[in-house]
């Protein structure tokens, strides 16, 4: 790796790093530690989308469903948070591989539909499974994570939960688009049926893509919920759901920093257009359908053109 | 081996397809079929267009389920297995209409093809060095050593989807060299492809049965396919009309009638 890479990834870090030592208001800590809790959906999604060209509008079912697994465990069963988050993650796979196995025999448009049905049936759940839900009213009190006596019970203090588990899934993320099952993944979305005759079993690659992006959902769920420790069937939706994949196109699909940029992106655009109050949702609206319009490959790919544009103009000249 | 074991190994066949029948709809595209490949051949199937000779194709790498018939390789059964696993077993393909990995780079593609020869998986990707680190490696060198085969190293960087027609059909037989196939079957690797082109192509084929691959070529060139077959099979309708080398069928008055009502240029 060049130096110059290796100084600006730990001058990133440290920047990252150093961020509750500067922002102190508890709601822009929130709206940060909640961007990078999505992040994590984002990435997940970027993973079944983007590498292997399978399109889930379940997401937020998933996200939903670790939230809920770790909610459950910890304020029913009294677990201790950190297991619980990795029993939330699991929950998500194994739904996952359950609902992948049968759904992705189905493509394109059909898999589409197949994903939303589940998602609003995992709401429904939600909703109607009073005796473990609690229903509409939520699930209260839920634990925030310690090590030893140090509680994460500030958005400051989470703010490194999350950021550690941003880069975690980052790293996972870029060591499998790098080797040999993300080669797979992404044969499969370029051509499947070559993907085939080449020997890969694009059955099996496209499940390992479900699980882990339902994984990487049920992580975010967990750590949505030990953050603001009150859960409700509602964030679950469909519409979020929804949220996520236009993160993930509007990032740049096929890219991990542009998952992460995307829903960064899209979670301050809100908070950044506050101030039109009622017409917020309309010019919100306006500027997604500009950032797909003007940035086809998403905010990476325009990165990646700009970044080609000034670094060729010297040598044109010269 | 005694010469006479040496023959019957020989005319066993490493692809031996029998009484295979394929059926769209009402249609029978494949109806019946009997073919021998011999190892280490170059086995050319010709007809004329809708004959059947893609569809043959497809059903033995799979893409196409048989309707009848079995096509044994090596001694075992493929009809029933799934592409995947046919590919496992030794038998890679190209495809008439080209199908590349468009948007990967040229050594991508071919570093995909070495699929079936690697091992790392999910758990392994995630622990770098060591073993993966090393697959990762010899999975690049191998890939650039075939484009160099083809003739395409210089290009290795360039997303496929860019490089010019013949070179694209070049990366695909890349691609398929990559798993280390005992089969090749090659659906129109002349089509598309300037007289030069094709020069180069018929070196290339000869080169790939030298290195120990049998192939499997549907062709419709008539003076690439009588230089470069060892045997030829002729399909008309679907159904099996003659088998043999090249000057016999040049000669064979059924492959005249079903091609032009001419003789064939066995030049």
């Amino acid at each position: 790796m060049p130096k110059t890479n290796v100084l600006a990834g730990a001058a990133l870090l440290v920047a990252l790093a150093l961020v509750p030592q500067f922002v102190h208001s508890d709601y822009l800590l929130t709206v940060i530690d909640t961007a990078g809790i999505y992040a994590i959906v984002v990435m997940g999604l970027g993973i079944l989308l983007g590498f292997a060209g399978q399109l889930s509008l379940a997401q937020a079912a998933f996200l939903g469903i670790g939230a809920y697994t770790s909610g459950w465990l910890t304020t029913n069963l009294g677990w201790p948070v950190w297991p619980s988050m990795a029993a939330a993650m699991l929950m998500s796979a194994l739904i996952g591989l359950g609902v992948g196995y049968p759904c992705l025999r189905l493509s394109g448009h059909y898999l589409a539909l197949a994903t939303i049905g589940f998602g609003i049936i995992t709401q429904l759940v939600l909703i109607n499974w009073k005796s473990v839900t609690n229903g509409s009213d939520g699930m209260t009190g839920i634990p925030a994570p310690q090590i030893g006596s140090f509680v994460f019970d500030s958005y400051g203090r989470y703010y490194y939960i999350v950021l550690v588990a941003v880069l975690a899934c980052a790293y996972v993320a870029w060591r499998i688009k790098t080797t040999r099952v993300g080669r797979a993944l992404e044969a499969i979305r370029e051509n499947e049926i070559a993907a085939r005759a080449t020997g890969i079993d694009a059955t099996r690659y496209k499940i390992i893509a479900f699980v882990l992006a339902g994984a990487y959902a049920g992580l975010a769920g967990s750590l949505l919920a030990h953050m603001t420790k009150f859960i409700s069937p509602d964030s679950y939706s469909f519409d979020q759901s929804v949220v996520f994949l236009v993160m993930l196109i509007v990032g740049g699909s096929s890219s991990i920093s542009g998952a992460i940029l995307g829903a960064v992106l899209l979670w301050f655009l809100p908070e950044v257009l506050r101030p039109l109050k009622a017409s917020y949702i309309m010019v919100y609206g306006a500027a997604v359908i500009a950032m797909i319009v003007f940035m086809p490959r998403g905010l990476v790919g325009l990165l990646e053109s700009l970044r080609a544009r000034f670094t060729r103009r010297p040598r044109e000249a010269a | 081996m005694s010469s006479a074991d040496a023959v019957a190994a020989a005319e066993s066949g490493l692809l031996e397809v029998r009484g295979l029948v394929k059926r769209f709809g009402g249609v029978t595209a494949v109806n019946a079929l009997n073919m021998t490949v011999r190892a280490g051949d170059i086995h050319a199937l010709i007809g004329p267009n809708g004959s059947g000779k893609t569809t043959t194709l497809n059903v033995i790498s799979a893409l196409y389920r048989a309707d009848g018939g079995s096509i044994r390789f090596d001694g075992g059964e493929l009809a029933g297995r799934p592409a995947h696993a046919i590919a496992r077993l030794g038998v890679a393909r190209t495809f008439q209409n080209i199908r590349l990995f468009g948007d990967l780079s040229v050594v991508e593609n071919v570093m995909i093809g070495r699929h079936v020869r690697t091992r790392v998986g999910f758990i392994g990707a995630l622990l770098p060095g060591g073993a993966t680190a090393r697959e990762e490696r010899e999975t690049r060198a191998r890939a650039l050593e075939l484009l160099h085969f083809v003739g395409l190293e210089h290009v290795a960087g360039a997303s496929a989807r860019s490089l010019p027609y013949g070179d694209q059909r070049r990366v695909e037989i890349a691609r398929a060299l990559a798993s280390e196939p005992r089969l090749l079957l090659l659906d129109e690797p002349a089509a598309g492809m300037n007289p030069a082109e094709t020069d180069t192509l018929v070196a290339l084929l000869r080169s790939i049965r030298e290195r120990g691959t049998t192939l499997l070529l549907i062709e419709h060139d008539m003076n690439l396919v009588m230089s470069v077959s060892d045997r030829i099979t002729v399909l008309n309708f679907g159904q099996h009309i003659a088998e043999g080398v090249p000057v016999e069928i040049a000669r064979n008055p059924d492959v005249i009638t079903a091609y032009l009502g001419g003789t064939l240029d066995a030049a």
